[in-house]
């Protein structure tokens, strides 16, 4: 690597702007060399108590007011005041500008790092990645959190907090579902979702009331079989309670949508979450090595980077007291470091598992992976034995009728498909939430709305959907059903809310 | 290029209104958190906040998610032992399931109260709600007694410790200015008339002399203009006015007699809490004395208040002179607010009451804000109870409740202080 010449930076280790400026400039060098292509930076540096205001609100530098919001603040509160949790380096806003807090409590080496991972790891995959770019528009999410809280303060001004909270609580009990995943969504500015918000008020409630106009009249006269309402399942409950629900107020439309759109703008950050905090790591480490080749950066930094990076993208074994699952830091990390190592010096193995990318360039397959993939998808990709080697990876299968647990593939030359596939499924979105869905409105009858949930394996669903069936009842204003259907087409009910008295 | 953006210095508490919103929804279950650690407090210990835990299940958010059962797969890392086919006993307490991040909050587990502290304004308002002091309106006028001194402006006089200096050199350079200006731009004019006549070739030795004079003259009168006057002269004003009394003083009366058993004396002990706490919110210092009497009163601490145990009969006139003597003696009621509270189980040497009767009415009640006469028994009324009775009817600051068991203490608290709006 060519040597720069240029005078080393300072090692701190306390920060001032003008350092951290430095860093910046030299980071953005580097990163562009790379070709990461990012958001403008927005760098905010901000205190812990800050970091827990911005932890209580899910990282949004606004939110609207809720009473959930103050909850999480309450918890992470006394869990960091107790010492069971140190607070995140760093948080970084999915916005253009890309707003990422850094802690005034980090030292200069931590800051370096937490620039090149947020503001150009995580902010480049912001702007690149497919899911990122069809579901999110970071240029105005900033400006509809603002519209959000402001609407929903002059709801609670009008129609009273306790209203309000009721229609928000009911909606954030649906909020993972409020996503059409097979749909791309409509990009909206400001302005015109406030000229809209007014044209939608009156419009969605003539349309609600256009159906249920055909109520009584053509009786039964024709056959009971036809126009099933929807036509199609829908998986979206929350829009189609928006959309559709009867009774709703349009303010109370209105917040449903402000609770669908914001979930909706997390729905990518769930499904890439090993890929992101990868990328990120990988581009944290590469800029900073980078550095160091260049001799601009101090040996006690990097020492000192190095510490971190390692503790970061530790992963503990099964059976380690630390152990809570996969790190998605460890995995993400070690399989881009892998596809480079693919690309750069592949084995005959990597020409047998993964012959698109063995012997490719690796700056512009890493980028490709980046851009066109979700955990779920990218894992099924590029995932190779190696890495199952490397973790030493193996499945294990609970059947609720076996008293014992099977290992049903392990890291050898039989089981590498199989971890591989069975690891993709574990981070398919629809493997970890339950797939209910909108089957049928009875809108010649009492109204009732009936959702369905279709089990995979046999899982059945929590108790606690009586719960969630009364907030959905308060949206919709009707009895409202849950059923399961079986792996052989047989309908359970499941639940109804309100509840039929029993005979 | 990066923006960067110092945030520190933003407003702290962002989540203010969440966590007031948090405590809002929840206010029944924690309002009965905090009567329920009523108990374990001592009376004057009220300077903290209190550690607040309701049921977790109770603020849960319901979600639809997976329950227990079915098939699943997960794929671990670090095996060390495992082959494919290997069977495995099912470790207990249901570690192997649980789906997406793990926050198993499956029911089964223990149910774990949710606990957080709340400020100690945070529980005194929960505690006093809606309730306010008795008869504060009608006798605020009686509580301005005192005064506190507090700066009023400026004076032109007074004595030289009060004397401001940067207003008064403030006044000082106004005046010169206002006395020299016209003189100054004066003498320039001159002294400037003079130059050029001085340069002129021609001569002008007599405009030169009348100049001079003038310019003389003049900066005679600017050097007479004093630089300090007893009329720039500013002092600091202060001004009396008078205050309510922040003092006040509560009496805790208590039988322990024999008949006064631990349990009594505890729920006896919990309204004086409640009363304490309450009284603090008003004024800003609050002193107790104890007072215990079986045939005779005693003044004592906390710790002898309530647990020590003496027997004996019961003269309950005893503790009233007693408190009648202290009252004069270091609290005049001109100066402090008196409250008092008494508890017994109501047992009264027959023949007291009436004495009991007569020092209340004629001593007590016509001097102090509030008497709340506490009958801590399950039986009928007793003696004390009717000859007190009577006396409710002529003096509204004279109250008297009965309480049977602990959780009977709180409501009647309440109905003791209710805002005097819903009562009426």
């Amino acid at each position: 690597m060519k040597k720069i010449q240029g005078p080393m930076l300072s090692d701190g280790p306390d920060w001032t702007f003008d350092l951290l400026g430095d860093y910046e400039k030299e980071i953005d060098r580097v990163a562009k060399s790379y070709g990461l292509d990012t958001y403008p930076n927005q760098i905010e540096i901000i205190t812990a108590e800050q970091m827990m205001d911005a932890y209580a609100s899910v990282g949004m530098p606004i939110n609207y007011t809720h009473w959930s919001y103050g909850k999480k603040f309450i918890q992470s509160e006394q869990s960091y005041k107790r010492g069971q949790m140190g607070l995140a380096y760093e948080i970084v806003i999915n916005s253009d500008p890309c707003i990422a807090y850094l802690m005034e409590e980090n030292t200069i080496t931590m800051q370096a790092l937490v620039i090149a991972h947020a503001c150009y790891g995580h902010n480049s995959f912001f702007k690149n990645n497919y899911l990122f770019e069809t579901w999110t528009d970071a240029s105005s999410i900033i400006d509809y959190l603002v519209f959000a809280k402001k609407y929903v303060s002059e709801c609670e001004n009008k129609y009273g907090v306790t209203e309000v909270e009721h229609i928000l609580d009911s909606c954030h009990a649906l909020m993972n579902y409020g996503v059409d995943r097979y749909k791309r969504p409509q990009k909206i500015s400001l302005e015109k979702e406030r000229e809209r918000q007014k044209e939608r008020e009156d419009y969605l409630q003539s349309q609600v009331n256009d159906m249920w106009r055909t109520l009584p009249e053509k009786a039964k006269s024709e056959s009971s079989e036809e126009h099933r309402f929807p036509a199609e399942p829908q998986e979206n409950i929350l829009y189609f309670i928006e959309k559709n629900a009867p009774l709703l107020e349009p303010w109370q439309r209105e917040l449903v949508r402000i609770v669908r759109k914001i979930s909706q703008y997390f729905y990518p950050q769930k499904q890439t979450q090993v890929m992101n905090e990868g990328w990120a790591c990988f581009w944290h480490y590469h800029i900073l090595q980078h550095l160091y080749d260049e001799g601009r950066v101090s040996d006690r930094f990097i020492m000192e980077f190095l510490h971190s990076h390692t503790s970061v993208v530790a992963q503990p074994d099964y059976n380690s007291p630390y152990y809570s699952g996969i790190n998605p830091y460890a995995l993400g990390f070690n399989m881009f470091m892998d596809i480079k190592r693919i690309c750069n010096e592949p084995t005959d193995e990597d020409r047998e598992w993964l012959p698109d990318i063995a012997g490719k360039d690796w700056l512009e397959t890493a980028h490709f992976a980046m851009k066109n993939f979700k955990d779920e998808s990218f894992i099924s990709q590029f995932m190779s034995p190696k890495i199952i080697r490397d973790f030493k990876f193996f499945a294990v299968e609970d059947e609720e009728k076996d008293s014992q647990l099977t290992v049903s593939a392990i890291h050898n030359q039989e089981g590498y498909q199989a971890i591989r596939e069975k690891l993709s499924s574990q981070y398919n979105l629809s493997n970890l939430e339950p797939n209910i869905q909108v089957y049928s409105v009875d809108s010649k009858g009492d109204r009732s709305l009936t959702l369905r949930y279709t089990p995979q394996n046999n899982i059945p669903l929590d108790k606690s959907y009586n719960e969630v069936l009364k907030h959905l009842h308060r949206l919709w204003g009707f009895t409202v059903k849950l059923e399961s259907v079986s792996e052989k087409g047989v309908v359970k009910a499941l639940g109804q809310c309100p509840e039929v008295a029993e005979e | 290029m990066a923006h960067f953006i110092d945030r520190r210095q933003n407003a702290k508490g962002k989540s203010t209104v969440n966590r007031q919103r948090f405590i809002r929804r929840y206010k029944k279950q924690i309002k009965k958190a905090v009567s329920d650690a009523m108990s374990n407090r001592n009376v004057t210990d009220i300077d903290k906040g209190e550690s607040v835990g309701i049921p977790a299940q109770d603020i849960s958010e319901p979600l639809f998610h997976s329950g227990r059962g079915g098939r699943r797969e997960r794929v671990h890392p670090g095996n060390d032992q495992f082959s494919q086919g290997d069977r495995i006993p099912k470790p207990q307490g249901g570690g192997g399931g649980g789906s997406g991040e793990g926050e198993a909050s499956d029911s089964g587990e223990g149910q774990d109260d949710f606990t957080f502290e709340i400020s100690k304004d945070e529980y005194l308002d929960l505690l006093f709600e809606d309730l306010a002091l008795p008869n504060l309106k009608k006798n605020q006028l009686d509580k301005l007694v005192q005064y506190k001194t507090y700066r009023a402006g400026y004076k032109t006089d007074g004595v030289p410790t009060n004397l401001d200096i940067v207003r008064s050199m403030k006044g000082s350079m106004a005046r010169r200015i206002a006395l020299n200006a016209g003189k100054k731009k004066k003498l320039k004019a001159l002294e400037e008339e003079l130059l050029t006549l001085k340069n002129d070739k021609h001569d002008h030795e007599l405009d030169i002399i009348r100049l001079e004079e003038e310019i003389e003259e003049l900066k005679r009168r600017i050097a007479a203009v004093p630089f300090i006057d007893t009329f720039d002269l500013k002092f600091r004003n202060y001004e009396k006015r008078p205050v309510p009394t922040s003092k006040a003083v509560m009496f805790c009366l208590m039988d322990v007699s024999g008949s006064m058993n631990q349990a009594t004396k505890d729920m006896a002990k919990r309204f004086y809490i409640l009363l304490y706490s309450f009284l603090s919110r008003s004024y800003k210092d609050v002193e107790v004395v104890y007072i215990r009497h079986h045939t005779i009163a005693k003044e004592v601490d906390e710790q002898e208040f309530f647990y020590s145990q003496e027997t004996g009969g019961t003269v309950v006139s005893s503790a009233l002179k007693l408190m009648q003597d202290i009252v004069q003696e270091r609290y005049p009621s001109d100066v402090w607010n008196i409250y008092a509270a008494q508890a017994s189980d109501g047992d009264n040497w027959a023949a007291d009451s009436p004495q009991c009767h007569q020092i209340l009415a004629t001593s007590l009640l016509p001097i102090i804000r509030y008497f709340a006469y506490i009958e801590i028994t399950d039986r009928q009324h007793q003696s004390l109870w009717h000859e007190y009775e009577k006396l409710t009817a002529m003096h509204d600051n004279f109250v008297l409740k009965q309480i049977k068991t602990p959780e009977d203490i709180y409501p009647v608290f309440c109905e003791l202080f209710k805002r005097q709006a819903e009562v009426q």
